[in-house]
């Protein structure tokens, strides 16, 4: 059965459309890659997934495993197993990322039936996901997101991925303001939690981090519209091209 | 409504959880304050008559006096005719042991999850229980004999203590202080006393539980802790009340003395009933709380962690007159519904090379209001001084209000003083970040709060961090961006 199964979804903020029909399946074991100029809608995608109330779908649907998503509250979506590692992490002054993540993953065990971890086999866990996304110690007993570096948050995003082992993960822009060490770091992580069950969702403007997350599908989004798809060789003709050719076709169709 | 507005609803509509009274045959004076009044409550608490003076001093000084009414809130004047000064629950004589405690007493306290049990002594903790107006159970006495600490109810402190009592009894806050530091001085039934013998470190957490059950009976308690010489003492103070209706009046007087090297800590759990979700009944909780950093090299501290009562008025202060000691103040104010707080500090630096830090948060909810309300003064010969001020407002939705009233007064050149003022809402993106993560949004404000407040938090002794957590949870749960 697919996992995910997007049908010719609509939504809009403050009455302009930003999504204009976009239908995409995913399975399991598989990775996409959306790809596309700024402001083509892939951060509004990954928002409309995810839950965020800023966004109104007028139109369309999502199932994730066979149950309607837009009839779930966010955090109902990520128990059931989505996970969006986002552009933008957020800081939470005063709550550490270890505090955050326990309490994450407990309220998670809870809607699964599970009696929450105590504190030694939470800091099993951790010490295993950590070797994983090579994190600091000192970095997770920080505040959440508080000073971070760029390349400090986005690992964070991923070592949070590891922690809640989602069955989707969707990465928005996860390289952006990288280093390349930061980005081969970031992708050898989400290369280890990759296999048959899950699936991923990466949305980038380059083709950088597909050098390093290869993925099975590439999607190009315009104008609100997925308007080319094809394997990973799409990515390295864009990465050629540009998108002007992408845009040039898309008006033409229009 | 959005869904988080609806939860915000939800939770600071949410009704008081400790409303329950206890059936137990209270002895109550008759309504009204008069001379004879006081008469009552001195002669019913077997007081010598040296104290009976002082507070028919306190008394005729305070109807010379006005209901002060400057503070940033509102409500009607008191009528102090209609109040009761005196309960007590009846068959009171002195217990030999706890289990001669009343049981329905008893079960009072289990409900507020307090134990006057033995297995109490696991934690650490000495409890004082203050019923109403008069102490009934110590425990631990013994063992603090042992080392010289003194912990009594002040009654006992006042007949068994004389010497002590009228050295230092007013010697921080005089009944002439203000207008319910003297109704105080005048009708105050009972409360703690410690006193902490020079170079002892008192060897567990100092604690009272104050509970106000009986209706129309304001509960005005007496603290006086002592620090001597090199010593230190800590000490616990939580408070709940049942609910009620009508407002009652709740105007204590706590006293800190720290002599040279002493140190002593204060930490107050405050969760008195606040009134209901329409700001009817609660809590009048006005209070005066002074240390006095008497020796060279002492230490106070107040922490406070403060949700409930519908008035707060409340400035913990610390007088730094001994050279090179150390005043600090850390504060959580929360408000919710139509509560009221205008609360606060002041640090008054009259010694050389003193130092004042000041870290006060405060969180306003529904419909409230809350207000820092500081003063740093310096004086003349107060050299190098330094003071360090940080307040914080969290704003929870778009109807409540955070207000900071800083004042400055430095009269020496050689001070420092640094003010550092924050004002943020909770972010709908922090909220989102949490859901998205699986933390539903009442979990998500809970842990946003207690982050907030977590430098405050951590100067709390680790069972009461653990509480106050708890109450912070259960006083906001719901939030909105």
């Amino acid at each position: 059965m697919s996992m995910l199964i997007i049908n010719e979804l609509h939504a809009s903020i403050e009455e302009r459309e930003i999504l204009k029909g976009i239908s995409l399946t995913v399975n399991p074991g598989e990775v996409h890659a959306i790809m596309g100029p700024n402001g083509s809608g892939k951060s509004t995608l990954a928002s409309v997934l995810a839950g965020r109330e800023t966004y109104e779908v007028t139109s369309g649907s999502v199932a994730f495993d066979g149950k309607d998503l837009l009839d779930m509250a966010p955090e109902e979506r990520a128990r059931e197993g989505m996970f969006l590692a986002f552009q933008y992490p957020v800081e939470i002054p005063g709550v550490s990322t270890t505090n955050f993540l326990k309490t994450a993953v407990n309220e998670k065990r809870k809607a699964v039936g599970l009696a929450p971890l105590d504190a030694v086999q939470f800091m099993k866990m951790m010490k295993e996901k950590m070797s994983l996304v090579q994190i600091d110690q000192t970095l997770l007993s920080r505040s959440l997101n508080e000073g971070f570096s760029g390349g400090e948050k986005k690992r964070n995003e991923i070592f949070q991925m590891a922690m809640l082992e989602p069955r989707l993960g969707i990465l928005d822009e996860t390289d952006s303001g990288l280093d390349i060490d930061a980005l081969r770091l970031v992708a050898n992580g989400v290369n280890k939690l990759r296999n048959k069950d899950n699936a991923f969702v990466v949305i980038t403007h380059y083709q950088r981090l597909l050098e390093y997350i290869v993925p099975d599908f590439v999607h190009v989004m315009y104008n609100g519209r997925l308007v080319k798809s094809g394997g990973k060789e799409l990515a390295l003709e864009l990465e050629d091209k540009g998108y002007d050719w992408i845009k040039e076709e898309a008006h033409e169709m229009a | 409504m959005s869904d988080q507005q609806k939860i915000l609803e939800e939770v600071t509509g949410s009704e008081y959880k400790f409303g329950f009274t206890t059936d137990v045959e209270m002895e109550v004076a008759p309504a009204g304050l008069t001379e004879d009044t006081i008469r009552f409550i001195s002669a019913k608490k077997e007081e010598p008559a040296y104290f009976l003076e002082w507070r028919l001093k306190a008394f005729r000084h305070w109807k010379k006096m006005t209901e002060p009414h400057w503070g940033y809130f509102k409500y009607d004047p008191i009528d102090y005719q209609v109040q009761s000064y005196y309960a007590a629950p009846k068959q009171m004589p002195k217990k030999a042991s706890m289990d001669e405690v009343d049981p329905e007493v008893r079960k009072t306290f289990e409900k507020l999850g307090i134990s006057l049990q033995e297995q109490k002594r696991l934690s650490g903790v000495a409890v004082d229980a203050v019923f109403d107006s008069v102490s009934v159970g110590t425990t631990f006495q013994k063992q603090l004999r042992d080392v010289g600490v003194i912990f009594c109810s002040m009654s006992e402190a006042i007949r068994e203590h004389p010497d002590l009592i009228q050295k230092y009894l007013g010697s921080v806050v005089p009944y002439s202080d203000n207008f319910f530091a003297a109704l105080n001085s005048a009708v105050f039934s009972d409360g703690s006393f410690a006193y902490v013998p020079k170079g002892v470190h008192c060897p567990m957490e100092l604690s009272t539980y104050f509970r106000m059950n009986a209706q129309n009976t304001g509960q005005f308690e007496r603290t006086l802790i002592i620090a001597d010489e090199g010593a230190y003492v800590s000490y616990l103070e939580g408070c709940t009340a049942p609910m009620r209706d009508k407002n009652q009046l709740h105007a204590a007087v706590v006293e800190l003395i720290a002599l040279d090297r002493g140190e002593v800590k204060y930490s107050t759990v405050q969760n008195w009933f606040p009134g209901d979700k329409d700001g009817k009944g609660g809590v009048f909780n006005f209070v005066t709380k002074r240390g006095l950093c008497a020796g060279h090299h002492s230490r106070i501290s107040w922490t406070q962690v403060e949700t409930g009562s519908a008035i707060t008025w409340k400035y913990p202060s610390v007088i730094l007159k001994g050279d090179h000691s150390h005043g600090e103040f850390y504060s959580v104010a929360v408000t919710n519904n139509h509560q009221q707080a205008d609360t606060g500090t002041k640090m008054q630096h009259l010694g050389k090379n003193c130092k004042s830090r000041i870290v006060a948060k405060t969180i306003s909810a529904g419909k409230s209001n809350s207000s820092y309300r500081g003063l740093v003064r310096v004086a003349k010969n107060a050299d190098n001084a330094r003071n360090y001020t940080q307040c914080d407002s969290l704003l929870v939705g778009d109807k409540c209000g955070a207000h900071t009233f800083p004042y400055i007064e430095v009269k020496n050149k050689s001070a420092q003083v640094e003010h550092e003022a924050t004002t943020s809402k909770i972010g709908e993106d922090q909220i989102f970040y949490c859901n998205q993560r699986g933390i539903g949004t009442e979990e998500a404000v809970s842990l946003i709060v207690n982050g907030y407040c977590r430098e405050v938090l951590n100067q709390l002794p680790m069972e009461f961090a653990v509480e106050a957590q708890k109450l912070l949870s259960v006083s906001l749960e719901g939030s909105v961006g």
